[in-house]
């Protein structure tokens, strides 16, 4: 038994099966919990007020954007290796989530934002990274969608997703460099997390979970209907040629 | 029944209803091509087999 | 690949070739900047190193479905990918050709336009000096962007939309140097770092440019 068994559509398609409806339950769980929790049941924080809730949803939709294109990364990886097809149509299912984690936190920091730095947004090197990121999501989306052949579309991005992620990194540390030029220190730094008390640390950690649940149950769903678009594709090629 | 907000709440709701918001979008729209790409390869493999 | 790289230079400079559409692109840019933004010489003076940086970019965008599009019609894109030259040394070829009839002719017009920008007299040496080390990296990045989208009816705008996000390291960097330049700032640090970005991507991209076009070959 080995992970690689995974790799043949059937297997995942029958282990999927009976795995989707738990996890999708055990993130609506930790979702609603967490965010009731972060919600209803948290003081106001002494400095930013009731604006300290948006932690909840701000850090966690954060952590899948960074963390979901790490997995399209591994998942091209092991397209390009192993050539398993699962690989890269899991790849395909996970931009989307991607980009939508992405727009959450922008979309969140920027309301965050307003009422603490007085500004919907600043080019500070957090945002600014995150802005880029959105970028490259929106480019790997748009590759997948222009290339008819799929196995050149998987390779393609698969080669876009390595060669990306290196300028990715590149841009972080770019925009880190170009920020310090401008402005002097962080005094929009956003990491609380290393002080935070565990009032709000706890809840978090559920959102967290929620969110990463979340991630997976999508991904496992849409994994599904590409893998079905895929067969659907073979059968309709085969009963042309028949 | 809301949480005291001070005078944040129009930003704690607002962030709170765009977040769900874009997470139940995508939800739904994963969910729609579930089904969809569901029922037409179920269609086609019924061809397939008649 | 010396022939191949005379055979190429000469089908751009050829008329047709696009030859001085992205330099009189990049003169427009430098003219409708100052129309948008007003006529205030002191504002010209504080963006007008990052304006001729972002011109020049855009310049270099607008040549870039050439480098594959034409020899990928006629087909000698095939006789290419089975000559005796890797396929990484036709990718370089086809990167160094872009970056002569584009990015060395926009780094020498650059100064030039510096004078409508009203750009400070400090700032002229690095922006020159700063192009000439930022455009191969650019024309490398293209020549990546282009062999993805090689295959493809309607690649332009796709191509600008794949490149431009990896751009984002050598403009920040590139348009930095000539910043500090004009304002007579230390440059030291931003240089060697641009320098490190368009060397890393002359010596790593020819790879994963020919890798895509094997793909595409296919």
């Amino acid at each position: 038994m080995s992970i690689w068994e995974y790799a043949n559509p059937k297997k995942f398609m029958q282990t999927s099966g009976l795995l989707l409806p738990w996890v999708t339950g055990l993130a609506a769980i930790a979702l609603v919990v967490g965010l009731i929790w972060g919600f209803f049941f948290t003081p106001a924080d002494y400095r930013q007020g009731a604006t300290v809730k948006i932690i909840f949803l701000h850090v966690p939709a954060a952590l899948m954007a960074i963390n979901g294109w790490l997995m399209m990364l591994v998942a091209s990886l092991i397209w390009l290796i192993r050539r398993h097809h699962v690989s890269a149509l899991s790849a395909k299912a996970a931009a989307p989530i991607g980009m939508t984690m992405t727009l959450i936190a922008l979309v969140t920091g920027a309301i965050w934002g307003q009422p603490m730095w007085g500004t919907w947004w600043a080019w500070d090197p957090r945002l600014t990274s995150f802005m880029i990121l959105f970028l490259f999501y929106l480019g790997y989306i748009a590759l997948w969608h222009a290339i008819e052949d799929p196995d050149t579309a998987a390779d393609l991005t698969s080669v876009l997703c390595m060669v990306g992620s290196v300028f990715a990194i590149l841009s972080r540390y770019a925009v880190l460099f170009w920020n310090q030029g401008l402005h002097q220190g962080a005094s929009l730094s956003m990491d609380k997390t290393q002080h935070i008390s565990n009032v709000f640390w706890f809840p978090l950690i559920v959102c967290m979970g929620g969110f990463v649940l979340l991630f997976v149950a999508l991904l496992l769903l849409r994994t599904r209907t590409e893998i079905r678009a895929r067969r659907l594709q073979a059968l309709l090629l085969r009963e042309r040629m028949a | 029944m809301l949480p005291e907000l001070g005078k944040y709440a129009a930003t704690v709701l607002g962030a709170y209803a765009l977040a769900i918001l874009l997470i139940v979008g995508l939800v739904v729209l994963s969910l729609r091509q579930a089904t969809r790409m569901r029922d037409r390869l179920r269609d086609v493999e019924e061809r397939v087999k008649e | 690949m010396i022939v191949l790289l005379i055979r190429d230079l000469r089908l751009a400079v050829r008329s047709g070739g696009g030859f001085g559409l992205g330099l009189a692109f990049f003169l427009l840019v430098a003219v409708l900047v100052p129309l948008a933004v007003g006529p205030q010489a002191d504002l010209h003076a504080r963006i007008a190193a990052g304006i001729l940086w972002l011109g020049a970019l855009l310049s270099c965008l607008l040549s870039l479905d050439r480098i594959f599009a034409l020899d990928h019609e006629d087909g000698s894109l095939d006789l290419l990918a089975t000559s005796p030259i890797p396929l990484e040394g036709v990718a370089a070829v086809k990167a160094l050709t872009h970056w002569l009839v584009t990015g060395l002719p926009l780094t020498v017009l650059a100064p030039a336009l510096g004078v409508l920008l009203n750009l400070p007299p400090d700032g002229y040496l690095w922006l020159f000096l700063s192009l000439l080390a930022g455009t191969p990296a650019l024309s490398v990045i293209g020549t990546f962007g282009a062999a993805l989208t090689v295959g493809l009816k309607r690649g332009g705008l796709l191509l600008s939309l794949l490149v431009l996000p990896l751009y984002i390291p050598t403009l920040v960097f590139g348009a930095e140097v000539a910043r500090r330049g004009a304002e007579d700032l230390a440059i030291g640090v931003p240089l060697a770092l641009l320098l490190a970005v368009t060397m890393g991507s002359i010596a790593l991209l020819p790879f994963a440019s020919a890798l895509v076009l094997r793909i595409n070959l296919r």
